[in-house]
């Protein structure tokens, strides 16, 4: 029986607490008598029977949806629209749960008769996925089936022959996507729902959809008032998205939605690197001298190896739930589901929150997390993984722990290194940068030529990242970078502090002497439920 | 007098070039420039008067000849050995030819008239004095200008000589520090004039030191309505070229990147920059060093213009871009008579004084040495940016040879 997350009160007694720190680990001593730690749950188990497990929801939709065997027909026009390489992180072992179902899905469309059969990576700005990342989402089966024939694409959110304007929202929001899937008789979504945030209507209204659609809900008041985009019902983007929805619903275009969910074992049970999601004191001799081994070694190789090492790390996570049938029914099923993995009980905020930053986050799959990437690691990400409120108190303190190093993958991430220069240099507010600097990054039209036919992030993109931050950069004092690299951290608005003890030291002009800290332990993915 | 003076001394010559590659002024410790008592020029005939400099500019190219970094293209057009020092605001003591008593700025080229030559040449005649075919004729020694000929002493000292065409008188509300401005100023309103950028066009403005300051300012008080994009190194440098004009203000370093979205260019590379497909209308180079030239052949567009306004020298450049790209390059030196954009011809240096007044341009005179600190004075002006100087200048007033004299 797996345990469920708990918030451990630090005494004297306590060993120093693990903080991911990029490609490599800080051991942090943190203060007795005013800190905690939020641990998360441990894996819960997995489905004993995933492809059976599909099988069956595929046959026994919920919500007000036929079976998928009633709905796939011959001379249909069917898109299978999946989620891209943002999912799930780390990259899991093969095969992937896409894999699963898509297969599972194309022996039904085949037993119907349905030949005109189209896979789309449902990317909407983010980068294209490789030959070899798509394979290992979706398998060599399907691959070699698919992609020859030009049948399995990643979407292009900038093609204007493939794009098709669907109509607008009650506030105006308008709704552009995939031409392809819009015609089609029927989209069915794969999804891995990683967190709360994915799936729902934000799978085809954002995954499938164009700038002009996305602009309306990737924006700084949209951010501001999610509360967080974790949380549904709390949060605008999913508003938006549900409105976003509905105008797809209303206009014909019918979506079959899967979504699944998977456990926390993001570093096995076996091997050097499961004794990361272990707790500290039950730490053996045999895991510390572990630890300290992968720490020196970490500490002495070169960045490149480092990041090769990390980048290929394939986490053994697993299918813990798979639902289909209609978009809202669901999701409703999945966030029960995700939540029963993440959500930990907090009892009240805390006057400084840290976090160990890892060298992973959606947007710097095999590249770099460059220094925009951790801010949103830290500040969209994991600052916004509650419920309720945020574990940090207004006015706070936010310590993140991460190198954050001046370094960008120049083929992924092209217009961030050109928003890290001459928009962080003009400022930190994300209205103003959108009002003033994302026009002109969106419709770069060497960035569109990058986003189309090389690797590259769209030229919006890093605005988006910032965006994402925007209900922390509200919310907290302060925000301090333990171990990054000064000028990077500076440039980012932050405090650069070279231990956790200065960091706190710092943190106290905001917060006081005897604020109290709460340290997410994270990944494992957890979820702050705060009371 | 006193004065700072540049022998032939070849291995002084060599030592200089070695320290100024350790250092930037490292030159001025071991190389040829020696301090020394020494007279006044001969008058070599009418229109030749002494005059007592009061400040003297140290610009780019006497720190070039300093450090043993200048071509060996100037060795036939200078004469040894010379007093440098060309910008310069001197004291003339007595109404001499027309030019009342007082203050005067010299305009330091050493064209047909200072040579006594009649018929003078066909730049000379044009006004572009500049150009003078001369500067190796007549009845002085050869040299480009005053500061770089045997003969005529230079600003650098307590005392020389100037011909009359050389002066202008300086108004009596004006500081030292202002007037001492007026001959870079000009220089800078030749570049911007010369660069003939068109309605609309963007111009690049490659280094914020003196100079790309000064043509920036000189590009928006004369030239046609244009968007500026000045790079700039240092933080004051990046304030005094927003002062002055520039519509955006860029970090050296990778500058294609800022420029290639200013201009909306396309780039040749996934993601790095190997080349713009674009670029900027105009780039006119303030450094001349052989990385700036890259750089400017990088951003221009086709079709472009480079002027060359900061001085260059031997450099090793790689030209298939600008045999390609069809990008014109010019260069930009000294001063004469300029066509302002509605067509009237007015001379260099009165245009400089008109900006200098209009731009306050006097403050830009950073920090002042003695003769004696000349050491000091050459390394701060050859490390002024990263100091948060601009420009460095010697002050000629309180020397005791000079208030003697």
């Amino acid at each position: 029986m797996p345990r469920p997350g708990f918030v451990l009160d630090v005494d004297r007694s306590t060993p120093p607490i693990l903080f991911h720190h990029g490609e490599g680990f800080r051991l942090e001593k943190l203060p007795p008598g005013r800190s905690r730690v939020i641990y998360p749950a441990e894996p819960i188990e997995a489905l004993k029977n995933p492809d059976g497990a599909i099988r069956d929801a595929l046959v026994n939709p919920i919500g007000d949806s036929e079976p998928l065997t009633a709905l796939l027909k011959p001379g249909m026009k069917l898109t299978i629209a999946f989620d891209d390489i943002s999912l799930p992180l780390p990259p899991m072992k093969r095969p992937d749960i896409r894999q699963r179902v898509i297969e599972a899905v194309l022996e039904l469309a085949a037993a119907a008769g349905v030949d005109d059969v189209m896979l789309i990576a449902a990317l909407a700005l983010h980068r294209r996925m490789t030959e070899d990342e798509l394979r290992h989402a979706v398998g060599d089966r399907v691959y070699d089936a698919f992609a020859p024939q030009g049948l399995l694409v990643n979407h292009d959110a900038e093609d204007p022959d493939n794009l098709l304007f669907i109509g607008e929202t009650e506030k105006g929001e308008e709704v552009e996507i995939n031409k392809r899937a819009a015609e089609s008789d029927l989209i069915i979504y794969v999804n891995i729902n990683l967190v709360s945030m994915d799936g729902g209507w934000k799978s085809t209204a954002t995954g499938l959809a164009s700038y002009r659609s996305l602009r309306h809900h990737h924006n700084p008041q949209t951010m501001r008032h999610s509360k967080s985009f974790m949380d549904q019902h709390k949060s605008e983007l999913h508003s938006a998205n549900w409105r976003m929805g509905k105008v797809l619903r209303d206009s014909g275009v019918k979506v079959f939605q899967i979504e699944t969910t998977m456990n926390n074992n993001v570093f096995g049970t076996e091997g050097p690197m499961s004794v990361l999601q272990k707790r500290e004191w039950e730490w053996s001799l045999k895991d510390r001298v572990t630890v300290a081994g992968m720490k020196t070694a970490l500490d002495h190789m070169p960045q490149r190896t480092r990041r090769s090492i990390f980048n290929s790390w394939q986490a053994p996570h697993a299918m813990t739930s798979v639902q289909a049938g209609e978009v809202e029914a669901v999701h409703k099923l999945t966030t029960e589901n995700v939540y029963a993995q993440h959500l930990v009980q907090v009892e009240g905020q805390t006057d400084i929150l840290t976090m160990g930053l890892p060298y992973i986050s959606p947007y710097n799959v095999n590249s770099i997390l460059n220094p925009i990437l951790v801010a949103c690691l830290g500040l969209g990400y994991f600052f916004n993984l509650y419920r309720g409120r945020p574990p940090v108190r207004e006015g706070g303190v936010v310590i993140m722990s991460h190198p954050t190093p001046w370094e960008f993958h120049p083929v992924h991430h092209p217009s961030y290194i050109d928003f890290f220069d001459q928009v962080l240099t003009q400022t930190h507010d994300p209205v103003v940068m959108s009002e003033q600097f994302e026009k002109s990054f969106a419709e770069d039209e060497w960035y569109r030529h990058l986003y189309r036919t090389s690797y590259a992030y769209h030229g919006v993109h890093p605005f988006y990242m910032w965006y994402w931050c925007s209900h922390a950069l509200e919310h907290v004092g302060q925000v301090i970078i333990v171990g990054g690299d000064v000028r990077a951290v500076r440039r980012l608005g932050f405090k650069p502090a070279s231990t956790l003890q200065d960091a706190l030291e710092m943190a106290s002009d905001v917060v006081g002497r005897d604020a109290t800290i709460t340290h997410l332990h994270n990944p494992p993915i957890l979820m702050a439920d705060v009371s | 007098m006193k004065a700072l003076r540049f022998e032939r001394n070849i291995p002084r010559f060599a030592a200089a070039n070695i320290a100024g590659r350790l250092s930037s002024g490292g030159g001025a410790k071991v190389g040829p420039l020696r301090l020394r008592n020494v007279d006044t020029p001969r008058l070599p005939g009418p229109g030749w008067v002494e005059i007592l400099p009061r400040l003297t500019g140290i610009c780019g190219s006497d720190l070039a000849t300093i450090d043993g970094n200048s071509s060996r293209y100037f060795e036939p057009i200078v004469s040894f050995p010379f007093i440098p020092g060309h910008e310069i605001v001197a004291d003339l003591s007595e109404t001499f030819e027309g030019v009342p008593a007082g203050r005067v700025v010299v305009e330091p080229v050493l064209g047909c008239v200072t040579r006594a030559i009649d018929p003078v040449c066909v730049a000379c005649a044009r006004g572009d004095l500049g150009n003078c075919e001369r500067i190796t004729f007549g009845n002085i020694s050869a040299g480009l200008q005053s500061g770089f000929c045997c003969d005529t002493g230079g600003g650098w000292s307590t005392s020389m000589i100037a011909h009359v065409s050389q002066l202008h008188a300086v108004p009596a509300d004006w500081t030292d520090e202002a007037a001492v401005m007026v001959e870079p100023t000009a220089c800078a309103v030749h570049g911007a004039l010369a660069a003939d950028v068109a309605e609309g066009d963007t111009v690049v403005v490659l280094g914020s030191g003196a100079l790309g300051l000064l043509t920036i300012a000189a590009l928006r008080r004369y030239g046609r309505k244009c968007t500026i994009i000045a790079v700039a190194k240092h933080p004051h440098q990046q304030e005094l070229a927003r002062e002055f004009g520039a519509d955006q203000v860029i970090s050296s370093g990778h500058i294609a990147r800022p420029i290639r979205r200013i201009t909306g260019s396309l780039a040749i590379g996934d993601g790095d920059i190997v080349r713009l497909t674009g670029g900027a209308d105009h780039v006119i180079d303030c450094v001349g060093s052989e990385s700036s030239i890259a750089e400017a052949l990088t951003v221009v567009r086709p079709k472009g213009r480079i002027t060359m306004v900061g001085m260059p020298g031997h450099v090793h450049l790689d030209l298939t871009g600008l045999w390609q790209r069809e990008i014109t390059m010019s260069g930009a030196y000294a001063y004469g008579t300029e066509t302002l954009p509605n067509g009237e011809r007015r001379r260099t240096f009165d245009l400089a004084f008109e900006l200098v007044a209009a731009a306050d341009l006097g403050r830009l005179v950073s920090a002042t040495y003695p003769l004696d600190r000349f050491e000091d004075a050459i390394t701060h002006a050859a490390n002024a940016g990263g100091r948060g100087a601009v420009r460095i200048a010697f002050d000629l007033r309180n020397e005791k040879e000079r208030n003697r004299a």
